[in-house]
């Protein structure tokens, strides 16, 4: 095999943090090589460094045999490297030829170089089956679309390497399966690509070869045809996985939280979530499955009080909530709606917090923290401290940062708070990201106890191992709507088609979409509203 | 009973006069913000660069060689100031308060020690040392004027037409996509800083060397900040701020004349007048004339995650 | 740059900001070599100056009376990651309605009353001073730190059309008003500028100091500073957030006016703000944001405001300038160029690895 790139021997450390170890690997030229592993496992930290973003503390990068010093993304793209990454380097306000040319401009001046630019876009366009208007406002675009401009702008580079961070982390599998049908058509250009994801099925399909990472360190190289899922998966973790909880089955009781025609429309306009209706039992774990960006934010936001609806009633714990009596977060807590959110370094925590005062947020005008006005700071140590030891959040130093915890840590501390309230109702989204091995399933053991002593769960994860693990029945949303309702156990392939807006449940009242590739966002459409946009916007 | 052509041709080019270290200031400050550094220390650019070019044009009788010095000290402010922020990433704001006091100290102190007349530079006199009017001799109107006004023509064509200007724009809504492109965030940022103190250079010698014959303490009087209010008002764009300026120019200009006047049965207070910049651009921030959307990435300092 | 490592804790809050007061003072002594005067010299007349006499100290305290208010005042807003530049026209508004109520009602009402509602009235308009840009920023999301400039100079011109229009005492030629009864005047300490201000000063950052680490109002102020999501998640309003540190904040720097006013001037005059509240941003800066290290800045602010008044009467060639250059400095160095002396930090303190 001809490589066109080799890696020997990286190493890289972060501080503390030994984020790749004295790895090797070879890039076939002309195939799809894919690099898997789990959240840290060091797969982007590796690919930025042989993109120049980082710089290796030891090893050497070959390219077609040559050693070379990649001091920076310049030096890769001048070496024909190309990275699309996961979160899209586009600037919203500029138009998709200025964010392709963004770097090459072909001159001082941009009248000539970008009448250059249009054409060569338009090539590019036919060649490879990358359709996307030039003119268009990336603002506009649809994630699928603006991930396609991430691509076209490196191989308008002339990028003869592509490497592709977790590309499908944002669409739908309508969006991945075309971008594999483009990862094609490219490789049969002759493009190396090398992939990098945590998805076994997406690995088995496009790749020919595999590399697996772990922990920083690269643990195994397979021919793709060579292997199957459950030996890449066992690489990836490190011993067998075990994909089914113990859990007794569920006793649903009363509806603590029920959702009729519940919409949110933002200020734009757009529909971010349509006609939900649900009902959340005391003693059950409900599951919402979807891929990222669909409406489980927005769900999350409004059950929890953040935002109000705009159409539809809310019914928790007696309380009715709409737009014209909106609930808040506080309202909600008082009524024993306690929520573990999504993001827990934006949402649930104050990093410059120590842990004790990271264990009252939200809960810091309760009578046992706070009397006459003055918060009772022996009483919150006690019971952070309390806290720690129930859920085994290492180190067990109430005083100390929050910042200075491990992910899995902070995200117990988080969840003990939560739970130690004892909630009617407990509200948690992906409850285990970035989350390591041995706490992952430390929660969700906690998860199945809290709703065995009777809360209502409701678990959003894009993670469909989880919720099919986690979950007693599981709704399936897709462009802010619930397009369909299964029992636990029920199979990835159903559920993949209905993430798609493929396929409804039979007994769903709604009918299924059509294939548009979008994820339910508005975008204006014709050539008329996009000359409008430019003018309004140029500039 | 003036005649009222001359009345409107003294009150235009009394705009103009007043109007154009405004211009000036703002085109730089624009540079400035667009990269995504809030420049609040205009003001203490313009005061050093007064200062500077006053004295030095009274030590070596030489205008030019006072613009020189003048541009050459607002330099040093706006390096300052670039180092500050985008090297070592502090607080954008902090330091150009930090300037703006540092400058209305200096220019004292410095002039007080050099020429001992208690922070005044010598009269200048004649077309040696001052930049005199060109063809209407009441009008006021330096060879500075035209460069204020060439000045906003040539930002917009920079900023919209060349390579340097899509760079600037996009370092100013996303340094990340920049920096992933292989174009240097901090060399775009100090170029965009350099120029801010080019023109606020510029302006500020306009001011002691044009529009008076030396330099007063504190005789920049707050135009940087209507000047920042002008960029404000024109939502971060050449010609609009062009326009606030001549707008601000003009109520100033004619503060005084309207002094006396009465407005259904009230006196103008001529404070309203002098206060009025500021009055509509919160007015314009408050959303009550149209929206303001600044550059996205303005005002945080980029990291790279090296 | 390399890799920014967190310094050791006592040398983030001790060491950093020494480090970078040291490097100010530096600067200003080779400014004033260059002017031909020998720094150490200067120094000690400063030194002197500041702290020689009682009566120095005593104006040293009445000034870092005022430092106190307008760095509390930028502080917390700080807290709640609200950035308040008004501080000037704040105090300036505070003063305005300390003296209107002192003149309203000095004649009618003992010491022991007017004393407090002058106080009540100051920090009544200086929160209503803030208000405003507060109430744009939470309700409009107009920039603050904007409009709190803009106000400023709104300030200014108001207080200036007043006091020659309005409240000017009726045979003056100077914009001022009439002088205040002897029931407005704030119990002297000292013998000339030190009163009773002070006490009212260090009453105000235990006040501050309570507020934010022992209140749940604090607490979710700081959350709100922190991080604004973080806050929403935990029930608490932004907007009323917003608006409440903006009102402490702007009432904090209006009682600059009941030192100057009440304390000092006892009229009400122009100018007076005199950039105390530019100044509290860098003694707010220098002290951590902390009251207790407010405080100590607030004394060498002070300090330095006396000593460089003596110092340019010992030596001409230095003008009273030269403490506003100070000030700049300090602000430049603690507060924009506060990250400079890390590296030499860390390689001192042996922290980095060999690259």
């Amino acid at each position: 095999m001809t490589a066109a790139i080799e890696l020997e021997q990286i190493d890289k450390s972060f501080g503390s943090v030994h984020a790749v170890r004295g790895v090797s690997l070879a890039i076939e030229k002309g195939a799809i090589t894919g690099i898997i592993g789990e959240n840290g496992a060091g797969k982007s930290t590796l690919m930025s460094i042989l993109y120049g973003l980082y710089h290796a503390d030891a090893g050497t990068i070959r390219v077609d045999g040559q050693p070379v010093r990649m001091e920076s993304p310049h030096h890769a793209i001048a070496h024909g490297i190309g990275m699309v990454h996961q979160h899209f380097m586009l600037i919203d306000s500029f138009t998709v030829l200025e964010n392709v040319v963004l770097g090459a401009e072909g001159g001082p001046l941009l009248a000539r170089g970008t009448s250059a630019a249009q054409a060569e876009l338009e090539r590019l366009e036919r060649d490879y089956g990358l359709s996307v208007d030039p003119d268009a406002l990336v603002a506009e675009l649809s994630v699928g679309e603006q991930q396609r401009v991430e691509i076209l702008k490196v191989l308008f580079r002339g990028a003869r390497i592509l490497i592709l961070d977790e590309p499908s982390a944002v669409l739908t599998p309508q969006e991945t399966d075309q971008l594999f049908r483009i990862l094609a058509t490219l490789k049969a250009r002759g493009v190396t690509i090398v992939l990098i994801t945590h998805k076994l099925r997406e690995i088995m399909a496009a790749t020919d070869r595999v590399y697996v990472m772990r922990q920083g360190e690269m643990v195994a190289e397979r021919a793709t045809a060579e292997t199957n899922p459950e030996e890449l998966a066992e690489l990836m973790v490190g011993r067998k996985v075990r994909l089914q909880l113990d859990k007794a089955p569920p006793h649903p009781g009363e509806v603590r939280l029920g959702a009729e025609r519940l919409g949110l429309v933002d200020r734009r306009g757009v529909r971010l979530l349509d006609d939900i209706n649900l009902d959340l039992r005391a003693g059950e774990i409900v599951g919402i499955a979807g891929v990222s960006g669909n409406g489980q934010t927005e769900l999350l936001q409004v059950l929890s009080g953040i935002r109000p609806p705009s159409t539809g009633t809310l019914t928790v714990c007696g309380r009715r909530v709409d737009a014209s009596h909106p609930g808040d977060p506080a309202e909600m807590r008082d009524l024993g709606v306690a929520h573990v959110p999504e993001d827990r370094l934006r949402q649930g925590m104050v990093a410059a917090f120590r842990a004790s005062e990271t264990a009252i947020l939200g809960y810091h005008e309760q009578s046992q923290f706070s009397r006459n006005f003055l918060l009772r700071q022996p009483a919150v140590g006690a019971y952070c401290a309390r806290l720690m030891e129930r859920f085994d959040v290492r180190p067990r130093v109430p005083g100390l940062r929050s910042s200075s915890f491990s992910g899995g840590n902070q995200q117990k501390l988080v969840l003990a708070r939560e739970m130690v309230q004892e909630p009617k109702v407990l509200l948690v989204g992906q409850p285990t990201r970035g989350v390591d091995i041995g706490a992952i399933e430390f929660i969700h053991r906690e998860l199945v106890r809290s709703r065995d002593v009777g809360c209502a769960v409701l678990v959003v994860s894009v993670e469909l191992d989880e919720i099919l693990s986690l979950a007693d029945r599981i709704l399936v949303m897709f462009a802010g709507r619930i397009v369909g309702e299964v029992a636990a156990g029920a199979d990835e392939r159903t559920l993949g088609l209905m993430m798609a807006g493929a396929k409804t449940s039979p007994a769903s009242p709604f009918r299924p979409k059509t294939e548009s590739g979008s994820s339910g966002r508005k975008r204006k459409r014709g050539k008329r509203a996009r000359k409008e946009k430019r003018r309004g916007g140029k500039r | 009973m003036e005649d009222p052509l001359a009345l409107v041709f003294l009150t235009a080019a009394a705009t103009l006069r007043v109007a154009t270290p405004l211009i000036l200031c703002a085109m730089g400050g624009l540079f400035s913000e667009r990269s995504g550094i809030i420049d609040v220390g205009l003001e203490g650019k313009m005061l050093m660069a007064a200062f500077f070019s006053a004295a030095v044009a009274a030590v070596t009788h030489s205008a030019w060689w006072g613009v020189a010095a003048g541009i050459a000290a607002a330099e040093v402010m706006a390096l300052l100031h670039g180092l500050a922020c985008i090297t070592y990433r502090g607080n954008q704001v902090v330091s150009g308060v930090a300037l703006n006091i540092l400058a209305s100290g200096l220019t004292i102190v410095w002039g007080n020690a050099w020429f001992h007349r208690g922070g005044q530079t010598p009269a200048l006199e004649g077309q040696g040392e001052r930049l005199l009017p060109i063809f209407f001799p009441r009008a006021g109107d330096s060879i500075l004027v035209y460069v204020a006004l060439l000045a906003v023509p040539i930002t917009w064509w920079v900023i919209s037409r060349t390579r340097f200007g899509l760079r600037l724009r996009a370092v100013g809504e996303m340094p990340l996509a920049v920096d992933t492109a292989g174009i240097s965030v901090a060399w775009l940022r100090y170029r965009a800083v350099l120029l801010c103190g080019l023109l606020a250079g510029l302006a500020g010698s306009y001011i002691a060397i044009a529009q008076n014959a030396g330099f007063t303490r504190d005789m920049t009087a707050g135009q940087g900040f209507i000047a920042l209010a002008a960029v404000i008002f024109g939502k971060w764009r050449p010609f609009p701020a062009f326009g606030a300026c001549l707008m601000f120019g003009l109520l100033d200009a004619v503060a005084i004349r309207l002094q006396g006047v009465r407005v259904g049965g009230i006196e103008v207070p001529v404070q309203l007048i002098q206060a009025l910049p500021y009055l509509l651009t919160v007015f314009l921030l408050a959303g009550f004339i149209g929206r303001a959307i600044a550059p996205r990435a303005i005002g945080q300092p980029y990291e790279k995650e090296h | 740059m390399n890799a920014r490592l967190p310094l050791p804790a006592w040398a983030e809050i001790v060491l950093l900001p020494l480090v970078n007061i040291a490097l100010a003072f530096i600067t200003v002594g080779i400014i004033v070599r260059v002017i031909g005067v020998d720094p150490l010299h200067a120094l000690e007349l400063l030194v002197v100056g500041a702290f020689g006499s009682p009566e120095s100290i005593g104006y040293t305290l009445y000034y870092a009376t005022n430092f106190i208010f307008t760095g509390l005042a930028v502080s917390i807003a700080f807290h709640g990651g609200l950035f308040n530049i008004g501080g000037e026209g704040q105090a300036y508004i505070g003063g305005l309605g300390c003296g209107l109520a002192v003149l309203a009602f000095d004649r009618y009402l003992p010491i022991w009353l007017m004393i407090p509602v002058g106080i009540a009235a100051a920090a009544l308009f200086g929160a209503a001073w803030a208000a405003v840009p507060a109430w744009l920023q939470a309700w409009r999301g107009s920039h603050i730190v904007i409009t709190t400039i803009m106000f400023n100079f709104v300030a200014a011109a108001l207080m200036v059309y007043l006091m020659v229009n309005v409240l000017i005492a009726p045979d003056s030629m100077t914009p001022q008003s009439r002088g205040f009864a002897p029931s407005a005047f704030m119990p002297a300490m000292g013998g000339n500028a030190l009163n009773l201000s002070l006490a009212l000063a260090l009453v105000c950052c235990v006040g501050v100091w309570v507020f934010l680490w022992h209140t749940p109002w604090g607490y979710a102020l700081r959350t709100m500073g922190h991080n604004p999501e973080a806050a929403v998640y935990a029930g608490t309003d932004l907007r009323r957030m917003t608006m409440l540190a903006m009102c402490l904040s702007g009432a904090l720097a209006g009682l600059v006016g009941v030192n100057e006013l009440m304390g000092v001037h006892h009229r009400i005059v122009l100018d007076f703000p005199a950039g105390y509240g530019f100044a509290g941003i860098a003694v707010s800066l220098m002290g951590r944001n902390h009251p207790f290290g407010i405080v100590l800045a607030a004394v060498l602010f002070g300090a330095l405001q006396q000593g460089g008044a003596e110092l340019s009467f010992d030596i001409p060639d230095i003008t009273r300038e030269m403490v506003v250059v100070i000030q700049g400095l300090v602000i430049l160095f603690c507060g924009a160029l506060v990250h400079l002396p890390r590296p030499w930090l860390q390689t001192l303190l042996a922290l980095r690895r060999p690259s």
